[in-house]
């Protein structure tokens, strides 16, 4: 944190200087680390091993904050019989399909009462879904549920069923808080030792200082980065933080939670507004083909108007967005427009459309402040998919490697393309900064901050906003006419801005019709207040249901700057957070039961019997009028539904759940594999790595093979990727100013004295890395600051790379790019890239030029046998530890 | 006999220190004239204008300064609560990014297989880019797909990757005109 958001770690100092513990586990010593209590190295991919022991040390030591989690999370919900464990099936979930590498989710679901009266028993929202075919993708997996699963959003997935069976008494043993507890059994501190490299004395210090730091007088955070979202299961690390913050009472509630600290100014936001494949603003999903016919199916598979909270109201969203953007056009007649939107057959993110290009199914691409032959995965992939295309418009303000690529890319040095081949029409229009446009970033913690405009863009330097719309504008143009269905959706699109006297579109309007207007009735023309105005019958607009309220009253509350935020505790009175400008989310849980704060320490909202409503020092995230002691009848839906103890306004059962019945395509519980690539076999499981994890068998696209397997000895070393506070991403915003290239000018490879003495690296010198997928060279930094770990009694060395540089283009400073050596498997759930952990070779001196650096690569990958089956089963099942391993053996002959 | 002039006598620091109240000596007291003279690059500014910074997620505020419309200074926002005037290195050297002189500020184009970039007006270069946006959007139509898919209308010739870089606002409009154009792949930083 303190590399990567250095600003943002003064408040961790802050709270050091107030007597917070500060404990940092990261495979390498950062900033960070300089300034924790203690520094815990762990071996990279190993995070639900140790996660999931803490988990075990606090359930088996009845630790857990009982009157928080009996109440707040689905600690007594009872699981279906059909659920089968990890446990009893050696790493695998109940559902497996070998065929379909998947699962079949159902036998994961909650148990059903059969008491209830008929209204309730309606509650199924998922039949569609569930009945609906399964597509297959392009690269042949199942996509159906995988798309479904990462377009839940700040959501829950609908539950199958309203008729919840619960045992309070904890006596059931498939109760979810029983399951948990033989799930992680085997979790214990020895097993951390053995996977993650971790002492047991660590982890008892680990344990020990969360554990008193939680509870009625204490909270307990943590802050993670990409370094858990980059994984084959990333976004199961992160839920398995979010179980123990549940067990520990930490979330909703002052200093707690998981707080994902996220790298780019606004890339919170363009998830909110999403300029991702399977999401429509405010986490809508992008509608499924045959599953999504109508709106009102569409509504019906996003949640059920008999589940709680505020999901059961998508319906007033979703016509809302489609009153934006299609306006007087969208009306109840033609399902408000909602066919103009185009429908997903399966995972269209941007490494399958990588592949898509290869394939020369993709004629254009914009980028957009964004260098992807840098700062993408398996980045020579990303490069020779740019010289497949028919065009390309690049879009930043230097002329990044992503642009030049026909030039000057590493494949034009070694013969692989050749300028002249290249039929690539490549378009660099220079962008605008942020200096030179107003507009809003959504930063890390939800908050909105409006930036006014300095200056003027020079030259042709223009915002995307303005280029947006003159596209728009010339494609509607060229279309204007068009008797062709499939034209209407963009002739009818609002798309009248007004102009600000430079003849640029305004900003302030375009954040206005996000905010949502009152369309009809004595108040047209009235911007919303808050999303509970909205409603499905086309009286109101707005472009992102979870932003409505930034224009509360007509003002924007964006551009809101009290000094320091005004005198309230939570400040209030600088930028606004969204939903409704809460600052933390899931509030109600910062009070008990009875809705008392748990203590006058940790007080922030609470139940004023007095006034009849929720009070306190930030905005509710409650029904404000809703009595703690209120009990929802089983036949209600949507907000009323929420009964005065269900603090998760979200799920759809107002829960916070501790077992996910469905929603995550690997598991309803966060279980240990290893990474795709990795030396260890899986000490905890037969199945090695995480068996839904997303393939790609090509031949650009190899795998080192793991564990003992024939071959893994080629790429004995473990390296992640990751970045330095004096440049950003792929570089572009950084390589080219002066101040910062002086700090940072070259690649290097951070290795451990045990590493360098083993290859005979030079501190200082250079090294050749090799992975079965690139070659590339870097300035060797020998440091103590990276740890050799043993895991499983091997020897595990892992090696720091730092992703900012590359060749060609015209930065200040060059190198060769970490993103090279990555090949591409996805988390299955979000199709992320798992980039924290993969395998190498690492060699003293420089790399060769031309041809034969290909020809290193090819005899590596000829020495170690790979094919495009190898590390790419699944599940795979690897032959356990035996004999000398890999790591000794080379430091025998070394 | 020397007269003493009352402004030097003034100026000894032993006198400025008693009457400045600067005791110690440490501050106005032991100032040359030279210090007291330097100003500020940001006293003669124009203008300031209240932004934020456009590295990572932190939301660090920043003050632009702003002199005969070009940007002399940019320093952290004191009023922030997130930062409290401060700025890590890459956020205190966003001036050279906004000045930087290697910046490229007019439209380049390199036809295919071209070995050279070459100059193109911005306007004839957005008309370029809708007439290869209407024709990709038109040659990769699909209403369905291999699969039997149905009623997809979408576009699968065009793509686009960014956003995490850029205003909720410009998001938005990408996002609305690409779904309404029925393009799909669209993705940011997020994703990666």
């Amino acid at each position: 944190m303190a590399e990567c958001h250095p600003v943002g770690f003064q408040w961790v100092t802050e709270a050091k200087l107030r007597g917070a513990r500060v404990i940092h586990v990261d495979p390498r010593f950062t900033r960070t680390t300089a300034q924790a209590d203690r520094h815990i190295p762990i071996r990279v991919g190993s995070d639900i091993a140790l996660l999931g022991a803490l988990i075990n040390h606090v359930l088996s030591n009845e630790l857990w904050f009982k009157d928080y989690v009996l109440h707040y999370t689905n600690a007594t919900t009872v699981v279906s019989d059909d659920f089968v464990d990890t446990e009893e099936l050696d790493g695998l979930f109940s559902g497996w399909n070998d065929e379909t590498r998947s699962y079949d989710m159902s036998s994961w679901a909650y148990a059903e009462r059969d008491d209830l009266p008929e209204e309730a028993v309606d509650g199924d929202s998922g039949d569609d879904e569930v009945d609906a075919p399964d597509p297959v993708d392009e690269s042949g997996h199942l996509m159906s549920e995988t798309s479904r699963a990462d377009t839940q959003g700040s959501g829950g997935p609908p539950l199958e069923h309203a008729r919840i069976k619960k045992d309070p008494t904890l006596q059931n043993p498939r109760c979810v808080l029983n399951i948990l507890r033989r799930h992680y059994a085997r979790y214990t501190p020895e097993m951390v030792e053995r996977v993650c490299g971790i002492s047991q004395e660590d982890f008892a210090y680990l344990a020990d200082s969360i554990v008193q730091n939680s509870g009625r007088d204490r909270t307990t955070a943590f802050c993670y980065a990409v370094g858990w979202t980059q994984h084959s299961d990333g976004a199961q690390m992160i839920r398995t933080s979010t179980i123990l913050q549940l067990l520990m009472g930490n979330i909703g509630r002052p200093g707690s939670g998981v707080m994902a600290l996220r790298g780019h100014a606004s890339i919170q936001g363009s998830t909110d507004i999403p300029t991702l494949y399977n999401l429509l603003p405010g986490y809508l999903p992008m509608p499924l083909a045959g599953s999504s016919d109508t709106l009102a199916q569409y509504v019906d598979n996003i949640a059920s108007t008999k589940q709680k909270g505020y999901w059961a109201n998508a319906d007033t969203y979703a016509v809302s967005l489609l009153k934006a953007w299609w306006g007087e056009k969208a009306t109840a007649e033609n399902d408000w427009g909602f066919a103009y939107i185009p429908r997903l057959t399966g995972a269209h993110g941007t490494y399958q459309t990588v592949m898509a290009m290869l394939e020369d199914k993709v004629a254009g691409y914009f980028v957009l402040g964004q260098n992807p032959a840098v700062g993408s995965a398996h980045s020579r992939m990303q490069r020779r998919g740019l010289a497949h295309l028919k065009w390309l418009v690049v879009r930043d303000l230097q002329m990044i490697e992503t642009a030049s690529f026909w030039k000057d890319s590493p494949e034009i040095e070694t013969g692989e393309l050749r300028t002249e081949d290249i039929a690539t029409e490549v378009f660099f229009l220079p962008a605008a900064n942020h200096a030179e446009k107003s507009g809003t970033f959504t930063q890390t913690q939800r908050l909105l901050q409006w930036r006014h405009k300095a200056v003027s863009p020079p030259g042709d330097c223009m915002s995307e906003l303005q280029f947006f719309y003159l596209l728009g504008q010339k494609i509607r143009e060229r279309l204007a006419g068009s008797p062709l269905e499939r034209d209407q959706g963009l002739l009818d699109l609002t798309w009248d801005y007004p102009l600000d006297e430079e003849g640029e579109v305004d900003p302030e309007a375009v954040l206005k019709e996000i905010n949502g207007y009152q369309l009809t009735g004595p108040k047209a023309g009235r911007l919303l207040s808050s999303y509970t105005e909205m409603k499905a019958d086309g009286s109101t607009s707005g472009g992102c249901w979870i932003y409505t309220g930034v224009y509360a009253d007509g003002i924007n509350m964006s551009a809101r700057r009290t000094p320091h935020g005004g005198d309230q505790p939570l400040e209030h009175e600088w930028g606004w957070a969204w939903p409704a400008d809460r600052r933390i989310l899931y509030n109600r849980a910062s009070a008990d039961p009875d809705g008392k704060p748990w203590s006058e320490r940790k007080k922030l909202v609470w139940w004023d019997e007095d006034a009849k409503r929720w009070t306190g020092d930030d905005v509710p995230d409650f029904p404000v009028g809703t009595r703690p002691d209120y009990v929802a009848p089983d036949t209600a839906g949507g907000p009323e539904a929420l009964s005065g103890t269900d603090p998760f306004i979200m799920q759809a059962d107002g829960l916070g759940w501790l077992y996910a019945p469905r929603g995550m395509v690997d598991g309803p519980m966060p279980t240990h594999y290893e990474p795709a690539e990795s030396p260890v076999v899986n000490p905890v499981y037969g199945v090695q790595a995480s068996p839904t994890r997303k393939t790609f068998r090509r031949q650009d696209n190899l795998f080192a093979a793991s564990g003992n397997e024939p071959g893994a000895e080629v790429f004995p070393f473990v390296f992640t990727t990751y970045r330095l506070t004096e440049h950003h991403t792929a570089g572009g915003m950084s390589r080219w100013l002066p101040y910062l290239s002086e700090l940072q000018p070259e690649m290097f490879c951070e290795v451990s004295p045990e590493l360098a003495n083993l290859r005979g690296l030079e501190n200082g010198g250079w090294a050749t890395l090799v992975s079965p997928r690139a070659v590339i060279e870097a300035r060797v930094l020998v440091t103590p600051r990276m740890r050799p770990l043993v895991a499983d009694g091997r020897t595990v060395h892992q090696i720091g790379l730092p992703y900012h540089w590359a060749v060609g283009g015209r930065a200040i400073v060059t190198g060769d790019s970490a993103n090279d050596l990555l090949g591409v498997v996805l988390d299955p759930n979000v199709n992320i890239q798992e980039a924290k952990a993969a395998a190498c070779d690492i060699r003293p001196g420089r790399r060769p030029q031309g041809a034969a650096r290909l020809e290193m690569l090819a005899e590596y990958q000829g020495r170690a046998g790979l094919t495009v089956e190898t590390s790419q089963e699944a599940p795979e099942r690897l032959e356990p530890a035996r004999g000398p391993q890999p790591a000794e053996q080379v430091e025998e002959e070394a | 006999m020397v007269k003493l002039n009352p402004t030097v006598f003034l100026e000894w620091p032993v006198i400025r220190q008693i009457t400045s109240g600067d005791t110690l000596g440490r501050g106005p007291g032991v100032t040359s004239a030279r210090t007291r003279e330097m100003r500020p690059r940001i006293a003669d500014a124009d203008r300031v204008a209240q932004s934020v910074c456009p590295y990572c997620a932190v939301g660090c505020g920043q003050r632009i300064f702003v002199k005969d419309e070009k940007v002399i200074q940019i320093e952290g926002d004191p009023d922030s609560p997130i930062s409290r005037g401060r700025l890590c290195p890459k956020g205190a050297a966003s001036e050279q990014l906004v000045n930087s002189p290697r910046r490229v500020t007019t439209v380049r184009y390199r036809r295919p297989h071209g070995t050279e970039w070459e100059d193109l007006d911005l306007d004839t270069a957005i008309d370029m880019i809708a007439d290869r946006f209407v024709q990709a959007r038109h040659d990769y139509w699909q209403e369905e797909d291999e699969k039997g898919n149905k009623n997809l209308r979408r576009t699968m010739g065009i793509a686009a990757l960014g956003g995490a870089t850029l205003d909720n606002e410009e998001n938005y409009l990408i996002k609305k005109l690409f779904t309404a154009a029925g393009a799909v792949q669209i993705e940011n930083q997020a994703r990666i």
